[in-house]
């Protein structure tokens, strides 16, 4: 591979590639994100090239196994090119047919996505309400790269970016253009970056580090992931022309190990910028060196605060430090660090290319640019979402989300990670950016949202959030580590009906205490119950008082077979997994409480018809019928 | 090194660069309570007893005053309402461990600390890391340490090391602030290593 030494030579590199493609042969991308693996998309990308084999058309087309585009709800997605048509829920049995149409140029109709308001089939991913209200400069160019190939990159004007930085542009002019771009730190903590960049570039010590962090931990996020799976190339542009700005020569990417994808399509990336000469020394004849390494996590949720992964990094315990000193004065080897998160980092080519009023014409006052979401939970369309900062909740949960499945009641929308907040209905129109979230009592995080429907218990949501944090809290200080576990029994014996008058007090003061936290995972850890608590006290007085209004807590309902209505189908006595439902062919059915496991079997296999399974809470359970008494009273035919 | 001066509870004071909250109110005779905190040991910041409010470029916290490096103009508080709810709260958690220890049973003396307003789990340690700490950073040993993390977060000795080391030393026996210390050891002992090493 030649090594590119100066600006003339990538743009004779960038000519080759593109002058070697037609941009009108037929290319089938197959989205092989993890999301789209999971649904089968590895044995889609087996079928259609032996389809294409059989058929004896492999110059006529292309298959491209591509990152996340984020429509994960409708995978195996495929993209057909040059007409971009997209086909959605695609499994190897349609391989013949997707093929048959690509040499016919026809559409497969049965394959579109349908408009559910208008019922239209929609032929392109811009015509689709999911993406049609994104704004996706980040992983929109996801669907157009193999991860594999920096030929994809350069082709969609990859390292363009870092050209101009290392050839036309002194490192303090990138400096001041992040600063310029208003960008602000993706991970969560939302802190201006070009000021962080700032801050580590003037500290004294010639030595200095970059750091990617992508020990992505927040449950059910995964915006990082695609983009390091999808666009690897994007995130290490950012880094190098980093690392050029602020003076270092080493960086490091810290990536989760559960992440095995994401660390081979990064790790190949950096070989192969390596072999271009993007990474190494004198870099596309700058007279820059510079070098990175992946160094992958080991499990712990804490390792993606700044502090203890630079810890986790110099091989000790993933434990944070005390700031200050902070890693721009005093990080990794006690050297000034600038740590970023994968988002970050993935912006910086396109300040640079775009330049920053663009970017910055993105957003709100205060935050600038576009953001990732994963929308996950009580929605319709699941997935990635890319949004300009600014759009409201609303937009986000029903226009793109497509709203709740099953004309279920929307309840609230939780963002920021285990320490982040709920927001209920009357906070839909907010507009999302970091300090309006922060005023709401969320935070941004790093880009986690979590839908809810009225079916959600908020008590043990905020019960679920605890528990994830007590395992996760790395147990050094006190507050964390016992505070966290503290509210947790307390939390735990609400939702278990065992709580008491006064606990919602001890709560609050328990609030408190976390302030006192060393590191931000203890400081945010009450969020999850202050939220809930602030907005749907409700839920918790009425646990309180034996009732779960969601019907959620086991503890807390009772299932029971309305005998007025029971017509002996034996449906749910068939489902019972615990055999606790007595009765038989004209005899009412009657739920034994002991041993009734709570799982709602008998709930889902109750003929609507009939709907005599009913759940009971905070409410005295009718006695059984007696034995002699069960026999179906039918109607006179 | 260049002089800081700071103010705490309406004092000014002037240390060097480099000194901790804690340092400086020391050198006023503000007495500020501390757990975890030795004088031979590098500061640790775990117990968060010595919980201080400060106002630094208009932004006020509680940091851990045996922690937190001095900086020109900070003010620091070290008695308030607020630290003392925080302080009773700490030592009262601290309680459900370790109820009869005579250090947490002192401060909660101070502090109005009640000692069954949590729930109980008697496991002795509080976390203080002071054995640990010592056995690394004094005697250079390392013969034990901490494992797991979380609430399920305990120390442990390394029977490798301590079947050799222990015995003849002993030193963090004192410094623990309750008896965890002393049947951790006990419990390994007897577990792994036996008489092996006895006198």
């Amino acid at each position: 591979m030649p090594k590119i030494n100066s600006s003339a030579e990538l743009e004779a590199l960038r000519k080759d590639v593109l002058s070697s493609r037609d941009p009108l042969k037929p290319c089938i991308a197959v989205c092989t994100g993890s999301g789209c693996l999971a649904l089968g998309a590895a044995n889609l990308v087996t079928a259609l090239r032996e389809e294409i084999a059989e058929q004896g058309v492999e110059s006529r087309i292309d298959i491209r196994e591509t990152g996340c585009p984020g429509f994960c709800e409708r995978g195996p997605l495929i993209v057909v090119y040059p007409d971009e048509t997209c086909y959605l829920k695609v499994q190897p049995s349609d391989a013949k047919e997707v093929v048959q149409s690509v040499l016919e140029k026809t559409v497969i109709d049965r394959l579109l996505y349908v408009d559910p308001a208008t019922g239209e089939r929609l032929v392109h991913e811009m015509d689709i309400p999911f993406y049609k209200n994104q704004q996706r400069l980040l992983i929109g160019n996801n669907i157009k790269l193999d991860p594999t190939s920096i030929e994809d990159y350069l082709a969609v004007g990859g390292y363009a970016a870092l050209e101009k930085v290392a050839c036309r542009m002194k490192p303090e002019e990138v400096v001041a253009l992040v600063k310029e771009s208003g960008l602000r730190g993706r991970g969560g903590g939302g802190f201006p970056s070009g000021s962080k960049w700032e801050f580590t570039r003037n500290s004294p010590d010639p030595v200095k580090y970059v750091i990617v962090n992508a020990d992505e931990g927040d449950p059910g996020a995964f915006m990082d992931r695609a983009l390091l799976e999808g666009s690897p190339h994007a995130v290490l542009e950012g880094l190098i022309i980093g690392a050029y700005a602020i003076g270092a020569h080493h960086g490091y990417l810290y990536v989760r190990q559960e992440y095995p994808l994401a660390v081979e399509n990064i790790t190949l990336a950096i070989k192969k910028a390596e072999e271009y000469g993007f990474i190494g020394k004198n870099i596309l004849g700058s007279g820059f060196d510079f070098e990175v390494e992946v160094a992958q996590g080991a499990g712990a949720f804490v390792c993606g605060e700044e502090t203890a992964l630079i810890r986790s990094l110099e091989g000790k315990a993933g434990e944070p430090k005390p700031r200050p000193p902070f890693p721009a004065v005093r990080g990794l080897w006690d050297k000034p660090t600038n740590i970023n998160n994968v988002e970050t980092w993935a912006n910086i080519p396109l300040i640079i290319n775009n330049g920053a009023a663009a970017f910055a014409s993105i957003g709100t006052a205060g935050s600038k640019g576009t953001k990732i979401f994963s929308l996950v939970g009580k929605v319709k369309n699941t997935g990635l979402v890319e949004v300009p900062m600014g759009i409201t909740l609303r937009d986000i949960v029903y226009k793109i989300g497509g709203g709740i499945p099953g004309d279920k009641k929307f309840k609230a929308v939780q963002t920021g990670g285990p320490a982040g907040g709920c927001m209920p209905e009357s906070l839909l129109d907010m507009e999302v950016d970091f300090d309006q979230l922060t005023k709401a009592g969320s935070m941004m995080g790093s880009g986690g949202m979590i839908v809810l429907d009225e079916e959600t218990c908020m008590v043990d949501f905020a019960r679920f959030f605890l528990a994830f944090l007590a395992d996760e809290s790395c147990g050094k200080c006190v507050p964390c580590r016992e505070g966290i576990q503290q509210m947790l029994t307390i939390v735990t014996d609400i939702t278990q009906g065992k709580g008491r008058e006064g606990d919602l007090d001890l709560l609050a003061q328990l609030t408190e205490v976390s302030g006192a936290s060393l590191c931000a995972l203890g400081k945010g850890a009450p969020n999850p119950v202050l939220s809930t608590m602030k907005h749907f006290r409700d839920e918790y007085e009425a646990h309180i008082a034996g009732r779960c209004p969601s019907f959620s807590c086991k503890e807390l309902i009772a299932f029971y077979i309305d005998p007025d209505k029971c017509q002996a189908c034996t449906s749910c006595a068939r489902k019972c997994p615990a055999t606790a439902i007595e009765g038989g062919k004209n005899q009412i059915h009657v739920v034994d409480q002991a041993k009734c496991t709570k799982c709602g079997s008998c709930l889902e296999a109750c003929p609507p018809r009939f709907g005599a399974v009913k759940r009971i809470s905070g409410e005295p359970l009718p006695p059984p019928l007696p034995k002699d008494a069960r026999t179906v009273a039918r109607g006179s035919k | 090194m260049s002089e800081i001066v700071l103010q705490i509870d309406g004092q000014e004071v002037t240390v060097q660069e480099g000194a901790t909250i804690l340092e400086a109110a020391q050198s006023l005779g503000i007495e500020i309570p501390t757990l975890c905190h030795h004088h031979k040991l590098e500061p640790y910041g775990g117990c968060r007893v010595c919980s201080v409010e400060v106002e630094s470029r208009g932004r006020a916290s509680v940091v851990a005053a045996c922690l937190y490096p001095a900086e020109d103009g900070l003010v620091v508080t070290t008695k308030t309402e607020k630290l003392s709810r925080i302080r009773k709260s700490l030592v009262e958690m601290m309680m459900a461990h370790a109820p009869d220890s005579e250090p947490l049973l002192a401060l909660a003396k101070e502090y109005g600390a009640d000692k069954d307003r949590f729930k109980r789990n008697q496991s002795f340690c509080i976390h203080c890391g002071l054995c640990v700490r010592y056995c690394s950073e004094v005697k250079k040993k390392h013969a034990l340490g901490f494992i797991d993390r979380g609430a399920k977060k305990r120390i442990c000795f390394i029977p490798e090391i301590a079947s050799k080391e222990c015995w003849k030393c002993k030193e963090c026996f004192p410094l623990c602030p309750t008896s965890a210390l002393q049947a951790s050891f006990v419990l390994t002992k007897s577990l792994t290593f036996g008489g092996e090493g006895e006198e």
